[in-house]
């Protein structure tokens, strides 16, 4: 009982939440230097035909009327034309999506199948050489920039090697798999990089606590005792820092999939604020907002479902 | 001696010891002691007089940090050198424990429910239902309402006094010989210490089971416990009947925790207290531990460790209140 209505009250902390980032957003973009008409049109185009173009995206508005056009589109799913793309900017979105949701998710799970296993393993032999050892490559991990890493991945696996392609998407969830591995796998190693410095110290500071002890005096198995007392507990505030890497990762995503040339939204954004394509950096950022609050709001709902403490309303 | 054939439980020359930052730490040394079923045994000491890590020790807990010599015999068996796996079988099973702390002893994530039928699927043939049954048996055995519903609670959803009724069903379920209890009411209020004493204590009795109760405090020692040993820096330093210890304490350091009590004293008495500190377990003195604090000691305690010495009234010591019955001739 108590948990579903947790859910809907931490539901309905998303409206406010989503109503300021429309402010912040609408704002920050006018707020940009350049002016959108003159990049849309080309270099010989009269002042009538800019304040044409200026009526057509409706910046000759004041500008509280331009966000009451703006909430209205955005609540009929309209988010304008794309300058750039000459599309309407939901449908643009709409297909660049997947693939950077399938690049995260693949990233997210690469992180979570390198980092658990050995923050465990270090965690369990701390201050021994294992311990340090991955701890060490893992620095290595952390401190190496994304960008190269995966140039290094590019150079020697995909070019040389020809083990993988050097970029795209393909079609099919094979393909996808197969397309994706390395930049997944760039991006993986510096959030496992992460999480793993995080879970390694939680589970050393559970492993040791008197509840684990107690577990331990009621001759549970190791298996019951490591998987059911110690890695439930240190979950909880590596499940905060997952969440929060995501949002780090979407910004991991845009560097790698430009050099992998994966057909994504993050570089959809790159281009997009290159070309100051103004109706589609809004919605670019809009569904990123709309993304982060929806990881925000998993990441408390599993962290009510692991700690029971977190279960108010 | 006489009780060494019949004990339920026999401690031999047990050590404990730690390696911390290059040193070795001493935290149980020579500890000796029977413990027959039924019985209740009071350890009394100070904070970081090695207490619990006996008790620890005995449950094959202190080995995974340090280094544990001497003999624990259980059943015939070693339990010191008995392997992990089979340790395993016995902890939670024949020998129970419960902590100090019931705030931080429970596990907060899984529901007192689970974290009792846990202990029951590990030790018992019981069947699902039968787990259910039992376990709401032993939530009204320690005298928690409403057993049914309040299996799916949490441990936060407890007062204090209550977990510690939780933790007591836990170390129940599997119907032990012997229960070590470490500090149990310490971190409860006093009207709740009583209940959580007598609960133990009456429990003790109904099912025949033998306790070992660790406390600092002589009180609560003095109203459950049918022998007492006392220990100071990793060492017994006395040990008999409770009425014995009690009311005719031979160590010195027994003395001063007696005085320590204030009984019958008008208000505004000042409260007296051991002189001095108790010893670092890092550097403990080359003769007797308490030597330092003692008011009483004499040459040979500042250079030797006073062996325990005495029959059914033991202690350790060169210059006690008055000689053991028993000791080196002076009967």
């Amino acid at each position: 009982m108590s948990t579903i209505s947790y859910f809907f009250s931490r539901l309905l902390q998303i409206i406010p939440t989503f109503l300021i980032v429309m402010v912040i957003i609408f704002l920050l973009v006018r707020a940009l230097p350049g002016d959108p008409a003159i990049a849309m049109a080309d270099a010989k185009a009269t002042t009538e035909q800019l304040e044409q173009i200026r009526q057509r995206l409706g910046l000759d508005q004041p500008l509280w009327m331009q966000f009451g056009i703006f909430v209205k589109n955005v609540f009929t799913g309209n988010l304008g034309d794309s300058i750039l793309m000459k599309a309407p900017v939901t449908q643009v979105i709409l297909e660049r999506l997947p693939a950077s949701g399938f690049l995260t998710l693949y990233a997210v799970l690469f992180s979570l199948l390198i980092a658990g296993p050995l923050a465990f393993v270090a965690a369990l032999n701390r201050n021994t050489w294992l311990d340090t050892s991955i701890r060490t490559a893992f620095q290595v991990g952390l401190s190496t920039p994304v960008f190269y890493i995966g140039l290094l991945l590019l150079t020697f696996l995909a070019a040389q090697l020809r083990w993988f392609p050097v970029g795209g998407y393909g079609t099919t969830f094979l393909e996808h798999m197969y397309h994706l591995l390395l930049p997944a796998l760039t991006v993986a190693l510096y959030t496992s990089a992460i999480i793993m410095r995080n879970l390694r110290s939680s589970v050393i500071e559970v492993v040791d606590a008197e509840y684990v002890q107690f577990a331990r005096a009621k001759g549970l198995p190791e298996r019951i005792i490591l998987g059911r007392h110690v890695l439930r507990n240190a979950l909880i505030s590596t499940v905060t820092l997952l969440g929060l890497s995501i949002g780090n990762l979407m910004s991991g995503t845009l560097v790698t999939e430009t050099v992998f040339a994966v057909p994504g939204v993050g570089r959809l954004m790159l281009d997009a604020i290159f070309a100051r394509d103004y109706p589609l950096i809004q919605g670019l950022t809009l569904t990123f907002a709309v993304l982060v609050s929806i990881i925000f709001l998993l990441t408390d709902l599993i962290q009510a479902w692991l700690d029971p403490r977190l279960r108010v309303a | 001696m006489t009780q060494s054939n019949s004990a339920l439980l026999s401690v031999k020359n047990l050590s404990t010891s730690f390696h911390v930052g290059g040193q070795k730490l001493r935290a149980v040394d020579e500890v000796s002691f029977d413990l027959a079923a039924g019985e209740v045994l009071g350890i009394v000491g100070e904070s970081g007089s090695g207490k619990s890590i006996t008790l620890r020790s005995i449950m094959g807990l202190a080995r995974r940090y340090g280094e544990v010599t001497g003999e624990v015999m259980w059943q015939g068996e070693n339990l010191v050198t008995k392997p992990e796996a089979q340790m395993r079988k016995i902890r939670g099973k024949d020998i129970a424990m419960i902590f100090q702390e019931p705030m931080s002893s429970l596990n907060p994530l899984l529901t007192v429910g689970v974290q009792i039928k846990e202990n029951l699927v590990a030790h018992t043939e019981l069947d699902k239902k039968a787990r259910h049954l039992r376990a709401i048996e032993l939530l009204d055995l320690v005298g928690i309402p409403d057993a049914l519903r309040r299996l799916n609670d949490y441990p936060h959803q407890f007062s204090g006094g209550m977990r510690q009724r939780v933790m007591i069903a836990i170390a129940l379920a599997s119907s032990p010989k012997l229960l070590l209890a470490d500090e149990p009411t310490t971190a409860l209020d006093v009207t709740i210490q009583n209940q959580i004493l007598k609960l133990i204590l009456d429990l003790s009795h109904e099912l025949g089971m033998s306790v070992i109760l660790v406390t600092h405090d002589l009180g609560v020692a003095a109203q459950t416990c049918d022998r007492l040993a006392v220990m100071y820096g990793g060492k017994l330093v006395e040990k008999g009947s409770t009425r014995d210890v009690l009311r005719n304490p031979l160590h010195r350091y027994t003395m001063g925790l007696l005085q320590s009590v204030p009984e019958n004293v008008e208000p505004r008495t000042p409260l007296f207290s051991l002189p001095g500190t108790p010893p670092s377990l890092m550097n403990l003195p080359k003769g007797c531990a308490f030597a330092p604090r003692c008011a009483h000691a004499v040459d040979a305690c500042v250079e030797t460790k006073p062996p325990l010495e005495g029959t059914q009234h033991q202690v350790a010591c060169f210059n006690p209140t008055q000689p053991p019955v028993g000791a080196g001739g002076q009967s």
